[in-house]
Order: C-alpha cells, then structure tokens, then sequence
C-alpha cells in the first residue's frame, strides 16, 4: 500500500479515468478504483479526478465523505474490522471490540502509531452463523471469545 | 467419455466460505487425485445451502450424506471412508440427519421440513459459476416464454395475479410497480436491482447472488421486456466481494449464450446488464438514495413524488426491486400466476426468505410460505434456544423493524400482521434473543446504527435520532430520567411523520415496539437504575461470590485499579468505588466466582 501518492503515480490514475470517462454516473467506479490503486483518496488524488472530470473539487470531496468506505487517511497494514450487525452484537460483539481496544491501545476507527493496525467496526458482514466475526484483512475469524483475542493479533 | 460415480457439494457462501470451505475443496481435490479418483468423483462448489450455522457444510450424493463442521483434518478420512470404501463417516453426519440405525434424508430434518423453495430453488444444488447447470434446473425457459410467447402486458399481468409484493421491506405490489413504469412516457427506461443489502443480520440477497446468479439476469431480462427498457443495473455492495465475482461470472455466461445483449434468442429484443458497487451506505438501500449512488453521486434521497416508474435512473421511468423479489419472477412465469398466489396468506402471497440468527440453534437461512407462525420459526426450524434460554425475542425487519415478544409467537408472519404487531417484514432478517438481551440496549443499539448511517438532508431524521440516542444511552448508563419513555415516544412520533425517506420514517421502530412490549425493561433502568438483563455495564456491579471464592489472588493481581481486597485464605472483595467495571476479574477468575450483578 503506497502512502505517498502523490508523487510518481498519477499516471495510473489518468488510466482510470479514461477507462470510465464516457460512462454515465462514472465517479464512484473511478473513486473507487483510484482508492483501491493508492490505499486512500489524498486531496492531489481528489483534484486531479476534480480536473479531469471538469466538476467541482466540492463535489468530489462530499461523495468521498458520504460513503463509510472511501478513506481520506491511509490505514493500517492489518485492517480488523468487528462487525457490529445484530447477530454478532447479541453474541457479544462489543465485548471483543474493547478487548483489542485495549490489547492495541486504539479506539474504533483509529490507526496503531506503528502504522500496523487499524480497528473498525463494520457493517454486517453476513457471516451470521458465525457470530461473533471478526476479519483481519481478508481472514474471517468466527465464534469468537475474548479469550482469543491477544493470540490472534499477535498472529500479526 | 468419462463416469462420475459419485458428486461431493461443497457450500461455498460467504458463511462456510469463511470457515473454511475454499481450503476444503482443494484438499478434496488433492485427496481425489491421489486415489485416483479425480474421473470418478466431482466435486462441485455450490451456494449457500442454508444451515450455515453446521459450516463448512460437505454434501456426497448419490447417498445425500450430509457432513457438517467439516475441517481440513477430516479431508483424507473422508475420501478413504466415502469415497474409497463406500462406508459413511459417522462422526461427521449431522446429528439430526441420523435415525434409528439409519440415515434420514436431509429434507426431512426439522430445518428443511417445513420450508418451501421458490426464491433459494436452486441455492446449494448447482454449481452458480456454469451456466449449464442453471439451464439443466430450468434455467432461461421463462425468458424464452416470456420473449416468444408472450405480450409485455401478458408478462405484467402475471405477475400482478402472482400477487407478488416487493421482498425488500415495503412490501410494494410488483406488478404494479411494473405496470407504472411499463405505462411512463420516456425515450429509454431502466430496470434496476436493488443489492445494497443493508440490513444487518440480512443475506438472503447475498446468498442468491452467491447461489444463483442466472436467477436474477433471467428475471431483470424479463423485466426490461415487460416495461420496455434495454439496460439494468445491479447495485451491489462492496462488501460482498464473492456475490460480485459470481454474478460478473454470470453476466459474461449469458452474454456468450446469447441470452444477453443484442437480439436475444432472436426475438429481437436487446437488454445489457452492467454491475455498480456500493460503499458502504445504509442509506443506499432507499430506492431514490440508490438512483443517485448509480449516477456516481452522494446517496442522498430524493422527494418522491415523481417516484423512479415516472423519473428514476437519469431521469428516465426505472423499475427497481430488491434480489428476493426479482428471484421469484422466473419460477412465476414457467408455473403461473395461479400457482404462486396459491401459497401464502390472503395478502401476502408466496414465500419470504428469512436469515435466522442471534440465541438460535440452528442459524442460516430458510424460506417459508407466508403464514408461518414464529413458533415454527424459532423451535422447529431453528431449533429453539440454545444453552436452556428462554426466548424473549425476535427481531424483524432490522433497524426499520421491531422486537416480537414471546406473546405473539403464534401470529402467522406477513406483511401485514407484522405491522400490526409493531414490527414489519423488513427484508428479512430475524434474530432471536434470549433473556440475556437487554431490550433497551437493543433499542440503543439499532438508534446507532441509524443515527451514524442518516444522510444529513433532512433534520427531523439527522437530528431526531441523535436526540433518541442522547436519551438512550442516558438510560443505559443509569441516567436516565422521569419523563424519558415519553420524551422517546413524543420524538419518534415526530420523526416518523416528518422524515423524508423510510430511513428516517422507520427509525424510531425498534424504539416504539420495546416500549410497547419491554415498557418493564426501560422502567427498571430509569427508576431502579438496574438492568434487569444483566448487560448494560454502568448499571452492574461486580461481587464476589462467597461460597466459590478460593481466595488464590488471581483476580486481584488482574484488576487495573486495585478494588480487590483479601489475601490468601481470606475471601475477596470487590471495593464498588474503585471497579471500573472492565471484567478484567470474572476473565481471570478460574472458578468462576465474580458475577456481574
């Protein structure tokens, strides 16, 4: 994940925008092309989608932060993401997030200063069998207790 | 030409895919081979199958052995056992499936028995990623009929007669809504699919997509016929990476076959299908909110009306329904209006698909025909309450709907008498809670969820909810006030009738339908300052029980703020001004001896 973005790759960002340029309503698919090509949607990222989309810089700002999954900020190396949908919150989800809360010292939403961790909580995943889930980038650890917790971030 | 003797399904949804499923079919197929048994035995990688709850979930037919929590581990056992000495591999069978010295068919399980698959037909049988199998299961024979049989307003007909009501939560009568967009002026039109499943504890939407992806490209084909539109969308979220790739899969299927693009099975009508993903907005499942989201811009509602049949996507009349209503249209078609209206209640026709969770035995996803009772539900397909529980509970319809207390357990589910009874379908999930849910938590809980997912355009709901939050979580944290169930009821009232989209007008739902049933619950905290079930924190304290204390010291040596009092051989004390409440303690305990009271 680059997290200057700035510099050399705007290159590939004019390829994306040319891929979609003619398609009806193409912003977000570009939004989320460029986030996934550079981690986060930096300010020089948003200008340049501003400029060559002839639309205001506003515009694109305010659909960056409307939508929970566009980052302004580039995250941690290891995203954990509890989710927080009612199956997992009956089970117990609240109390698996106070327990990394407190292994990593970061509340919801904030990144480990070492740059390795980000905790979110996230929507439903949709693994409601599982309850409690948690996902640590692409890994799904389910039926979780707190317990667990310590021995799965040290994975990391 | 080769002969398959044997077919292993492996659920590949995102359940048992996140227990493990995709490592299961590559050690399968590494076992296989080195028994040389690869020409013999297929393996086929299918969708949800519904009991994800017994994941990863490993069917052998011809015999339908049903293995269940199938593990890595267990791959060479298996294959050596099943497959190799034709014996069943007893300690994986699920337990229901085994009888009196014998097997039972799987369909004739508790879980199975009384469901009826019209929109999950072909979930967990067919491989979703060929379009073959999808067209050996019927596949495409409506849109054939559709397209050379019949008249757009044919098509409109049946489906109003089907007496088809939206599967997305407001339960809008489909044939209807067609009718709208069939009878608007507009150069082009659009047929949308709404995938934005928000809901949580909802993914019915998924599985389909996951299990049954042709279902949906059949159906929204038939659709642009009926209303006179050449182009769709799919609104998908993001968060659901492997539905996305199925689907994608699927479209590219169709469009090699002819069943997609131009002049299709040489009726001359055109229809293009294209994908567009979420990110992450709740609000996004609000129809005119998901317009926008397609058009690249902010998820933000519109004012209806002109509602999307006369001004939708662009601009133009748009047909928009959810994943569920549109997976029923093609089995409507090939067996008639007749068939399907026959099955349900007076005024909810056909089946709902529900996602099952929370304190539940068997969670997963089932379909029933309309009319099922929540008993039904919860203990013969759900199994009851585990651990001994006693059901409190049931939540429909997400953060829209509301708590079923155990009262109402015998009302038959529909659109309508869920209404009545405070809640409503929503799209479908159900979670059970136990008496160790705590109702006003609960209702807490669903007021985050939609005062953090408000859009911001209109201030009854940005505003309002925020406000029914404050309330809450005062109440939660014992600081709530005489005056607040009212204060609460008098928002909500104000909120409902005043908002703009359903977002707001069903957020105070969850709030309402646990006054009027949990009005116990709410009193307690307020006025006791005691949270009967246990769960909010601020309202607990922790004790040491006397009789299981062993005085070894462990707890005390845990606790961050030292409010542990006793040395060895002396009982401990939990000082209540000191506790932070962090649980520290009752985790270190090894006997067991710290409660929350």
């Amino acid at each position: 994940m680059l997290k200057d973005a700035k510099i050399e790759n705007f290159d590939d960002l004019k390829i994306i925008i040319d891929k979609h340029r003619e398609t009806p309503g193409c912003l977000m698919q570009i939004m989320q092309e460029a986030q996934q090509k550079y981690g986060s949607l930096p300010i020089e990222v948003q200008d340049m989608i501003a400029n060559e989309l002839n639309m205001p810089l506003t515009e694109i700002y305010g659909v960056a932060t409307f939508y929970s999954l566009f980052t302004l900020e580039p995250k941690g190396e290891y995203n954990i993401g509890v989710c927080l949908g009612t199956a997992c919150y009956v089970k117990g989800a609240q109390a698996i997030i106070d327990k990394i809360s407190d292994k990593l010292g970061i509340k919801v939403g904030e990144t480990t200063e070492d740059g390795k961790f980000t905790l979110e909580a996230t929507r439903c995943v949709g693994a409601c069998g599982l309850a409690p889930v948690m996902m640590i980038n692409d890994d799904v650890y389910g039926r979780l207790q707190p317990k667990e917790i310590v021995e799965i971030i040290e994975k990391y | 030409m080769s002969f398959i003797r044997s077919q292993i399904l492996v659920c590949a949804g995102t359940g048992c895919n996140s227990s493990g499923s995709a490592t299961l079919i590559k050690d399968l197929d590494k076992e296989l081979k080195k028994h040389s048994l690869s020409k013999e035995v297929e393996v086929i990688r299918t969708g949800c199958f519904g009991l994800c709850e017994l994941g990863p979930v490993v069917i052998v037919y011809p015999e339908g052995t049903f293995y269940s929590r199938v593990t890595s581990e267990d791959i060479a056992e298996l294959v050596e056992e099943h497959l190799v000495k034709g014996r069943v591999l007893t300690r994986l069978v699920y337990h229901e499936t085994i009888g009196d010295n014998k097997t039972i068919s799987i369909n004739d399980i508790g879980f199975f028995k009384s469901q009826e698959r019209i929109a999950l037909k072909n979930c967990g049988i067919i491989d979703p990623e060929n379009i073959d199998e999808y067209l050996a299961y019927d596949g495409y024979k409506a849109l054939q009929k559709v397209l050379l049989e019949m008249e757009p307003q044919e098509v409109i007909d049946t489906i109003k007669g089907a007496g088809l009501r939206g599967r997305g939560g407001a339960g809008f009568p489909t044939g209807m809504k067609w009718q709208f967009t069939k009878n608007a002026q507009g150069d082009s039109k659009y047929v949308a699919c709404n995938a934005d499943e928000g809901d949580p504890g909802a993914f019915m939407d998924r599985s389909v997509l996951e299990g049954d992806p042709h279902a949906l490209i059949e159906a929204m084909t038939i659709a642009g016929y009926a209303i006179g539109a050449n182009e769709g969308y799919v609104y998908v979220r993001a968060e659901y990476p492997i539905a996305v790739k199925r689907l994608a899969i699927a479209i590219n299927q169709a469009r090699d076959y002819g069943l997609l693009g131009d002049n299709i099975l040489d009726s001359g009508f055109n229809f293009t299908l294209d994908i567009r993903l979420g990110s992450g907005a709740f609000v996004c499942g609000e129809e005119t909110a998901l317009l926008n989201s397609i058009e690249g811009k902010r998820g933000e509602p519109r004012p209806r009306p002109p509602f999307p049949a006369n001004k939708g996507l662009f601009g133009k009349p748009t047909v928009l329904n959810n994943v569920e209503t549109f997976a029923n249209i093609p089995s409507i078609i090939r067996n008639g209006s007749d068939w399907y209206s026959n099955i349900g209640t007076e005024k909810s026709k056909g089946t709902k698909v529900f996602a099952l969770g929370g304190k539940i035995n068997n969670t997963g996803l089932l379909e029933i025909p309309m009319g099922t009772t929540l008993r039904e539900i919860v203990y013969e397909i759900g199994g009851g309450i585990p651990n001994g529980k006693a059901f409190k509970a049931a939540q429909t319809g997400g953060p829209s709907g509301g708590c079923i207390p155990s009262e109402h357990l015998d009302t038959p589910i529909d659109y309508d008498s869920l209404i009545q009874i405070g809640s409503m379908m929503g799209s479908g999930g159900l979670i059970v809670m136990d008496e160790d849910n705590c109702m006003v938590d609960i209702a807490r809980f669903f007021l985050d969820f939609t005062c953090d997912e408000s859009c911001g355009k209109c201030p009854p709901c940005r505003i309002g909810t925020k406000r029914m939050l404050e309330i809450l979580e005062d109440i939660c944290a014992g600081k709530g006030k005489k005056g607040d169930i009212e204060r609460l009821e008098s928002l909500a009232i104000g909120i409902k009738s005043s908002s703009l989209c359903g977002l707001g007008q069903t957020a105070p739902n969850p709030v309402l339908s646990t006054i009027r049933y949990f009005r116990d619950e709410y009193e307690a905290h307020i006025n006791e300052k005691r949270c009967p079930s246990g769960v909010c924190t601020e309202l607990l304290s922790f004790v040491v029980v006397e009789e299981a204390c062993k005085a070894c010291g462990i707890c005390k040596k845990k606790c961050p703020v030292d409010a542990i009092t006793g040395e060895k051989k002396v009982i401990h004390n939990i000082d209540q001004q000191k506790c932070i409440k962090c649980g520290a303690c009752i985790e270190a305990c090894p006997f067991d001896a710290i409660v929350k009271k």
